[in-house]
């Protein structure tokens, strides 16, 4: 209940919570071997390859590691820029 | 009869794999099972002294894989409870002298007289741990609210889930609710979701585990105390029985809401 009220109070940040941030990242670089940095290597030729077929908005492409249960996936999420956007 | 083989593993030491093993076996016991338990530690054997059965080794269970004594003469009795025994690992040689084979061949023999084979891992992902889940049926991992245990835990989910022993039950030890109510420690549910397995016992932190364990009376024995308690819960889920997950808020009765309601920013 306190944790309820201090977040809806705003109160910053405790350690616990700091804690499980960090493991959410720890544990998809573990389970998939995949640090940030290949991650983002990853997101730039995937919107290299992309683009050489179609429009997309690369400023707006969000990848990222979805968790169910223990299973990973990676969500690509790539706007495409509609005939109207383009000039 | 046949038993059924647990194995309690962690990935990192010093969680309370050697505790919890020592609790279950004596929890079990006292529910009338026929439990052994195996010290799968070998070169740092400990489950004998965590059961104060440390004074009674004669053969050890590499005396039994290299032919050195039969199953039965390395099996030490517990004088308090005539259902529990014990197999102690060798603490001169090192984990290379078992194998999982071994293990597997020691557990069949043992399985037809009893209840319950709870095996001890040890710490990391070596040759002991896998002697230790080799012959498992069960496997319970024990973490505590830490993020290096954590982390260690989910690795040794993932390799249980690779020998195709999963999925792992989790055992939550040395959880403290002040903490967890301040904000400081990683509560149950936090660690559920981070790890994503079956819950099987949350274990408060209790300065009387220290205390039993210097006596050589595991924790589990006594009656009363949380930790004791929380233990022989875990035994009753690992029977099957439906056992609710204790209630951990300690004091977080109408006053302590109500001074936090009051004081939301204080403490």
């Amino acid at each position: 209940m306190a944790t309820f009220f201090e977040r809806l109070l705003g109160r910053k940040e405790t350690s616990a919570d700091h804690a499980k941030d960090r493991l959410k990242l720890v544990l998809i670089n573990d389970r998939t071997d995949l640090t940030a940095d290949s991650m983002n290597r990853l997101k730039d030729e995937l919107i290299q390859v992309i683009s050489r077929y179609i429009e997309i908005d690369s400023s707006a492409v969000n990848i990222s590691v979805a968790q169910e249960g223990r299973e990973q996936r990676l969500v690509a999420d790539i706007p495409l820029k509609t005939a109207r956007h383009r000039r | 009869m046949t038993a059924k083989v647990v194995t309690v593993t962690s990935g990192k030491g010093g969680v309370g794999k050697t505790t919890t093993t020592a609790n279950l076996a004596v929890a079990l016991a006292l529910e009338g099972e026929k439990v052994v338990c195996i010290d799968g530690d070998i070169g740092l054997r400990n489950l004998d002294v965590v059961l104060g059965l440390e004074n009674r080794i004669v053969y050890d269970i590499v005396d039994v894989v290299e032919g050195r004594c039969r199953i039965r003469q390395a099996m030490i009795r517990d004088k308090r409870l005539p259902e529990l025994h014990l197999i102690p690992a060798a603490q001169t040689r090192d984990k290379n002298a078992v194998s999982p084979s071994d293990m597997v061949r020691v557990c069949d023999e043992l399985r037809s007289d009893h209840d319950w084979i709870l095996i001890d891992s040890p710490a990391g992902i070596e040759r002991g741990f896998r002697n230790s889940i080799a012959p498992a049926d069960i496997v319970l991992v024990v973490t505590n609210p830490e993020v290096s245990a954590v982390r260690d835990a989910d690795r040794i989910i993932g390799l249980v889930e690779a020998e195709e022993k999963g999925p792992a039950r989790l055992i939550i030890n040395r959880l403290n609710p002040s903490m967890v109510k301040r904000g400081d420690m990683l509560n149950a549910d936090d660690v559920l979701e981070l790890l994503a397995i079956e819950l099987i016992g949350i274990v408060p932190e209790d300065e009387n585990v220290i205390i039993s364990t210097n006596r050589g009376q595991p924790i589990a024995l006594d009656g009363k105390g949380r930790a004791g308690q929380a233990f022989r819960n875990i035994a009753r889920r690992l029977k099957g029985e439906q056992v609710p997950f204790m209630n951990l808020e300690e004091n977080a009765g109408f006053f302590g809401r109500l001074t936090r309601l009051i004081r939301p920013g204080g403490d």
